[in-house]
């Protein structure tokens, strides 16, 4: 095994992929300098540089998959994804089924996601359980350098549209671009097995929708996926001293949904909490309420540390509005007492 | 054209100075680990914002992009409440929920956005309610030329142009769209491409603080008039700190060793794989990239900077200036200073 940064194993993964399909290219913002590698590589024709104009060229992404090329588009941040949402919401997402089931949409969207670092409600969202509430569309977020670039292969080879979400906690070269700027006294709090990790000697896709036991236990389910899950494990070793045994699955995927492996885990444990860094009303938390409820596994407790409000500049609100160890702690010694 | 009267120069001296100065010590805060993630500066288009404001009346609403700091300085928002918010406190303006990029003035209409164009829509709002309210007033959109591809900006022109909306479009145009020169991902020529929505258009020296002045004196009494319509002006400008405080592309100029070691191992292992492109077509990209980072050097030149322009050019004022400057200082720095006890007095608690 070797060992990368997150980052690092996207671009290995993603030189690994376009060395073996020449009809893979990249296109987005300033790619050229972020994705400098690649064009140093592939040269311009690959990697390709736009003015600021998502609704364009994520809708030209859309058909550039039809003709069949393997587009990824690259939105710098999910948060962009509003001026662009029609090229996923009424396109790449519909065509599979307006087609008769006969013109499918091989695309992916890269693009940042999350929070933690003091940027404020238009930089740091995650939206993933809005993008995957739309039918046709998968949406992967990766939580380890491994899982990163395994997830992009699946992204990749998949025959339908992807958006691949990493989170800037995660990604060095997103925290030096907009958490510390270079400067050496500001720090977050980066999980550091999400951010190093050993990687496969040769890169291989992982299959789709399959979520992950990142550790075994019998009186708590925690669900999650992203920088939380590293936020999960660490609850989880607290709990461990108080003799709370818990269970911490890594959904990879919020779509397709691993609902199996839900059910599986809260059939054994009765006990779940869904921790979730986006939205929690209406979204991927509240779907898996609706699972267990629909598979009628009861009686469970549920409960669920996700974003409620708008994240809020002030560093020590936004700790607070997004998913921490205290808020699954708390909650978590709620249910066992 | 109309004479500029030495009482609205020093105005703007002051206007200019006061914002420039307050961005220094937002400068220092931010290197000081005192304000967390992004802080994009608005130094070196003071005169573009000094020029504009000056003509505004009350009632007037001003759109800001991201670089918010010297529209709400000029416009007379206190400057402590500013400095508390870039400071995430609760007494802020926004109450620290805001930050830099997402500021707001109920009282003074004026708006921020981190979303590149969205100033465009806003602006174009703002002109419809005054349009229906019946006032003199008008609306203000702040934008750089990076925006100028992003289809809403696009739309808000020929919105505002087909509903005679009196909008002023304030094009801020450095040519740099983050790390991308804008030229090259440009099509035609935008004063061209505004026209073509029947606006009318027109170029400025964006750090010539007089000059804006004078062009806006002539596009106020077309705004301000019973039937009015939308008026556009392309003004240039140099950001001397980048993009924002701590620009890759700057870093590369300001500690070459650290930048370029961190990138060159990868970068040449990656134009020597012996899989991808032909050879010399990866060699030219690498060498556009390189020319790109070379080209960004011409930024951190105070060459064209607005307020050493205007003390250049009008040498007889400069008692005056010298004033001003004296005055801006005095009153920032106990400004600052309080802010800054303010705010360690709380963390020592």
């Amino acid at each position: 095994m070797r060992k990368m940064e997150f980052a690092e194993a996207i671009e290995s993964a993603l030189k690994h992929a376009m060395t073996n399909d020449p009809d893979i290219f990249l296109m987005g913002e300033d790619v050229h300098t972020l994705r400098i590698n690649l064009l140093a590589q592939f040269g311009k024709e690959r990697v390709i540089s736009t003015s600021i104009s998502e609704s364009a060229f994520l809708g030209a992404g859309v058909t550039a998959a039809m003709a069949g090329l393997r587009p990824i588009i690259e939105i710098m941040l999910i948060d962009f994804i509003g001026v662009a949402i029609d090229a996923l919401l009424n396109h790449a997402s519909k065509i599979l089924t307006f087609s008769g089931g006969k013109w499918n949409v091989p695309l992916v969207v890269r693009t940042s996601c999350g929070g933690g670092y003091g940027d404020g409600g238009q930089h740091e969202q995650s939206l993933w359980g809005w993008l995957a509430h739309i039918p046709g569309l998968h949406v992967v977020v990766p939580s380890n350098p491994s899982d990163a670039g395994q997830l992009l292969l699946s992204a990749i080879e998949s025959d339908h549209p992807v958006i691949y979400l990493e989170h800037k906690l995660l990604a060095d070269y997103w925290l030096d671009y907009m958490g510390t700027g270079g400067r050496e006294n500001v720090s977050f709090d980066v999980p550091e097995k999400g951010a190093i990790g050993e990687v496969p000697e040769k890169w291989e896709s992982l299959p789709i929708g399959k979520a992950n036991i990142l550790r075994e236990g019998d009186d708590i389910t925690l669900i999650s996926l992203g920088v939380s899950v590293h936020r999960c494990l660490e609850a989880a070793n607290i709990l461990s001293e108080d003799e709370i045994s818990v269970e911490v699955l890594d959904l990879r995927w919020v779509s397709p949904l691993d609902k199996e492996a839900i059910i599986t885990s809260v059939s054994k444990t009765k006990r779940v909490i869904v921790v979730d860094e986006d939205y929690m009303r209406f979204g991927l938390s509240g779907e898996i309420a609706a699972i267990l409820a629909e598979e009628n596994i009861s009686p469970i407790q549920f409960g669920r540390v996700c974003t409620e409000h708008t994240i809020p500049f002030n560093r020590h609100l936004e700790d607070n509005v997004l998913p921490n160890v205290n808020r699954i702690l708390a909650l978590a010694r709620k249910f066992k007492s | 054209m109309t004479l500029m009267r030495e009482k609205t120069i020093l105005e703007l001296y002051e206007a200019m100075y006061t914002s420039r100065y307050l961005e220094k010590i937002v400068t220092q805060l931010w290197e000081k680990g005192n304000i967390y993630g992004e802080m994009h500066l608005g130094i070196g288009e003071e005169a573009i914002i000094a020029g504009v404001l000056s003509h505004l009346i009350p009632g007037d609403a001003i759109s800001t992009d991201h670089r918010s700091t010297p529209p709400f300085v000029m416009r007379g928002v206190d400057i402590e409440s500013l400095l508390l918010e870039f400071l995430g406190h609760p007494k802020g303006l926004c109450s620290g929920l805001g930050g830099h990029m997402h500021l707001f003035c109920k009282e003074l209409l004026l708006t921020s956005s981190g979303i590149v164009g969205s100033s465009g829509p806003s602006a174009v709002g703002f002109a419809l309610a005054t349009k229906y309210q019946k006032t003199k007033n008008i609306a203000v959109a702040f934008f750089g030329e990076g925006s100028m591809n992003q289809g809403m900006l696009l739309e808000s022109l020929n919105l505002a142009s087909s509903l005679n909306l009196p909008v002023l479009f304030i094009c801020k145009d450095n040519n740099w769209a983050i790390t991308t020169r804008s030229n090259e991902v440009t099509g035609g020529v935008l004063l061209d491409r505004v026209r073509g929505f029947g606006i009318e258009a027109r170029e400025v020296d964006g750090s010539d603080c007089m000059a804006v002045w004078q062009a806006v004196e002539t596009a106020i009494p077309r705004l301000r008039k019973r039937n009015p319509a939308p008026y556009f002006i392309q003004a240039s400008c140099t950001h001397n700190e980048g993009h924002f405080l701590g620009d890759p592309l700057l870093r590369f100029h300001r500690s070459p060793k650290k930048e370029l070691g961190a990138v060159t191992g990868p970068l040449t292992k990656s134009v020597l794989h012996y899989k991808g492109g032909r050879l010399d077509k990866r060699i030219s990209s690498v060498s556009n990239v390189l020319a790109l980072i070379a080209k960004a050097r011409a930024q951190l030149s105070f060459s064209n900077d607005p307020i050493r322009r205007l003390e250049k050019t009008q040498t007889h004022l400069k008692d005056q200036f010298a004033q001003i400057k004296l005055k801006v200082e005095k009153k920032i720095n106990s400004i600052s200073e309080r802010v800054l006890n303010l705010v360690q007095e709380e963390a020592s608690l």
